[in-house]
């Protein structure tokens, strides 16, 4: 069939199409976004109806495509790492209750942290569920892994984990189509014992999950992404996923002629890694993110035998790259050019006229004359006003922190306390925060920056669009409390003056400051061009 | 066949659609790609770059190695140095001379001239001025790829093809527009 240039973001997306899911659930974060943009743009997935709009966390999105797959359907759901913390109650749980349709989660981790705040390795939550985990290594496995992903999932009654990195996600290659497939017929599931997670249910099936273990095993013992590469010597090399790209990249470019096992598939295949380990005398694990499957092969007793990320043959923290294999293989590095000195950084910055600038520079003003200077920021283009020349927020943590930080540091008597969140962070998880600011009567300033899109990941849909008011009212805030400011340079004064007295106002007030994303504003005018 | 060629930039300035037109280039010449991207943080006003590999055999890592690439194409002079470690000894700087000033440190650009001048072998293109001459100043990139295109390692023709099927649903205008853009670029550099 048809040969494509796809994006591994993009292999999935088709290969999801193909394989006859009926919806697909995210939120968008770097590295997954461009997975279910990818099926939002295509014709062929707007044929099919297959529904496709943003979610507004992970959470949601993950429930939603449970009960899609409960209606007998296939579904898709897709989130960055940290997303899957967001999700992990229902990504759990839904491992207890099983799926009906083929549900398919793909995970994209971040390591080295590239717009990430931290580089957790999803395959220890895929482990921790007692899920099968697929993670591919090129675009070509990563379309046929969703294939694959959808069978074992209708096969076995259980969610599947996609993992992906940021290298694959992010990076093309030609990718050949395989066959499509239709979607299913509507055929809601009636096992109530199975969906009803009362404990006397749940441990029924929690133990059948355990009991399954060794069918999954079978699984990746047979997977179709394991590949052997014969070799000579004592030496071997043991590659998950991405990483056996780059071991393969310095054994073709060095003419190496190293015996290398790639898996692509957990539970780890038990009975082919002990026949590999039986064959050598020293193995290196390589795999990208956490040491996961290095701990555990190395066991309690530290298996001496084993080289890797926990014995400083490779890095011990962020991506694997060829270099980094290539030492961990004693081949002796390049001669290479330094950097020259004279070449200066370039530090993201918010842009050219953008609204987060004029509430950071008002937000400074406002702020002058009082003791405590502490504002707890959020996840989006407005961290950057942490750096210069704005250094005016003190925290980000996780997606709606700012608020229920803020609202502890005033239960602990800080004041002013104030928060700085986005729409977009703010419908997915600061109202239940602000809720509790509500019900406490919390002495806090929670501003909204309000530029009616998800910037950082590209502008897409923000759930509480042109409702953010109403939101604020229905949670219990004081409609007079409620205040709309414009973040230009001519509101300026009006703007410091709106924020002091809300500081000044003891209990919970909300300043949303209105100004649709410049990126957002230029694209639109160029379609309407267009 | 093998080549290894690092893309640079600022954050907007057209480095993916010069990789987009290589990638359709390799892929008419039954070559294999891959191409890796930056996208998210690192796009607002940081710099950017792209590892595209072309080859006749089976491309592994999705990243150069370090010391491998043939190529540096840069459309602003500094960045065209923060790649250098991946620069292979016979390896080639093409960049444009124009500086992307939205630091305050920004070094001093002749010493940035002299300093690729020094450290490899290196062709400038004054790609805005280039780029003036052909009549639409956001061919910029397109002049790049025009001064780069003999060190490739695909036909010029492909390259040209990739570029029509690029901006076909743009219109004949630019379509043609852009072909002078990198015919320009490719005379200049003088092969």
């Amino acid at each position: 069939m048809n040969n494509q240039l796809l994006l591994g973001a993009e292999a999935i997306a088709l290969g999801a199409i193909d394989a006859g899911i009926s919806g697909v659930y995210a939120y968008p974060g770097t590295p997954s976004t461009e997975i279910t943009e990818y099926i939002q743009r295509s014709n062929d997935a707007q044929a099919q109806r297959i529904r496709s709009k943003w979610s507004v966390n992970e959470k949601t999105a993950y429930e939603a495509a449970l009960g899609m797959s409960y209606a007998g359907r296939r579904s898709l759901v897709c989130m960055k790492h940290v997303g899957l913390n967001v999700a992990a109650d229902a990504f759990i749980n839904s491992a207890i209750t099983g799926v009906n349709g083929g549900l398919v989660v793909v995970v994209a981790d971040d390591p080295s942290m590239h717009s990430s705040q931290n580089e957790q390795d999803s395959r220890v939550y895929g482990k921790f569920a007692f899920l099968p985990v697929i993670e591919p290594s090129n675009q070509q496995e990563a379309y046929n892994a969703v294939h694959y992903a959808f069978e074992l999932s209708e096969r076995v009654h259980l969610p599947v984990m996609l993992r992906i990195t940021t290298r694959l996600s992010h990076s093309r290659a030609i990718v050949v189509q395989d066959t499509v497939r239709l979607q299913n017929e509507l055929h809601p599931e009636v096992d109530k014992n199975k969906w009803v997670l009362l404990p006397a249910n749940a441990r029924l099936n929690y133990a059948r999950l355990l009991d399954m273990q060794k069918q999954l095993v079978s699984f990746s013992e047979a997977s179709p992404f394991t590949r052997r590469i014969d070799g000579e010597g004592s030496f071997a090399v043991v590659a998950f996923g991405i990483a056996f790209n780059y071991v393969m990249e310095i054994l073709q470019t060095n003419g190496l002629n190293i015996p290398v096992l790639k898996i692509s598939q957990y539970p780890l295949p038990e009975k082919l890694i002990k026949e590999f380990f039986d064959a050598y005398d020293t193995i290196l694990i390589a795999e990208e993110g956490y040491p996961v499957y290095e701990e555990l092969l190395r066991g309690y007793f530290d298996n001496k035998k084993i080289a890797g990320r926990l014995d400083g043959t490779l890095p011990r923290i962020g991506e694997l790259s060829p270099n980094s294999i290539a030492a961990a293989l004693g081949i002796p590095s390049p001669e290479i050019r330094p950097i020259p000195d004279i070449v200066a950084n370039r530090p993201p910055e918010l842009c050219k006229g953008c609204g987060h600038r004029d509430v950071f520079e008002a937000l400074n003003r406002a702020l002058e004359g009082y003791e405590y200077k502490h504002v707890f920021a959020d996840i989006g283009c407005y961290t950057l006003g942490a750096l210069p020349p704005f250094n005016s927020v003190n925290s980000c943590v996780d997606m709606g922190a700012s608020v229920t930080m803020a609202k502890g540091a005033a239960d602990a008597g800080l004041h002013p306390a104030i928060a700085v969140i986005g729409d977009s962070t703010f419908t997915h998880s600061g109202i239940t925060g602000l809720l509790d600011a509500v019900n406490d009567e919390s002495s806090v300033t929670i501003i909204i920056s309000d530029n009616s899109t998800t910037a950082m990941t590209g502008g897409q849909d923000s759930g509480g669009t042109d409702r953010l008011f109403t939101i604020c009212k229905g949670v219990g805030v004081e409609e007079h409390h409620i205040r709309t400011i414009v973040p230009l340079k001519k509101n300026f004064e009006n703007n410091v003056a709106v924020l002091k007295e809300e500081f000044d106002y003891q209990g919970v007030s909300v300043i949303l400051a209105c100004r649709e994303c410049i990126q957002v504003v230029g694209r639109k005018k160029k379609q309407k061009k267009a | 066949m093998n080549n290894n060629i690092i893309l640079a930039g600022v954050g907007g300035q057209g480095i993916l659609t010069i990789a987009a037109i290589i990638d359709l280039a390799a892929m008419k010449s039954g070559l294999k790609v891959k191409q890796a991207e930056v996208h998210g943080m690192s796009q607002r006003g940081g710099a950017v770059e792209s590892h595209v590999r072309i080859s006749d055999r089976e491309i592994y890592s999705d990243l150069i190695p370090l010391g491998e690439a043939d190529l540096i194409l840069s459309v602003e002079p500094m960045e065209s140095l923060r790649y250098l470690p991946f620069l292979s000894r016979d390896g080639i700087i093409v960049t444009s001379t124009e500086p992307f000033e939205n630091i305050s440190n920004y070094p001093n650009l002749d010493e940035i001239k002299r300093t690729i001048n020094r450290v490899a072998k290196s062709i400038f293109v004054d790609a805005g001025t280039l780029a003036r001459d052909v009549g639409n100043v956001k061919t910029y990139n397109i002049v790049m790829l025009g001064a780069a295109s003999p060190y490739i390692g695909i036909a010029k023709e492909r390259l040209e093809e990739g570029i029509e099927t690029l901006f076909q649903r743009k219109g004949k205008e630019l379509v043609d527009i852009n072909v002078k853009a990198f015919r320009k670029g490719l005379e200049t550099a003088g092969t």
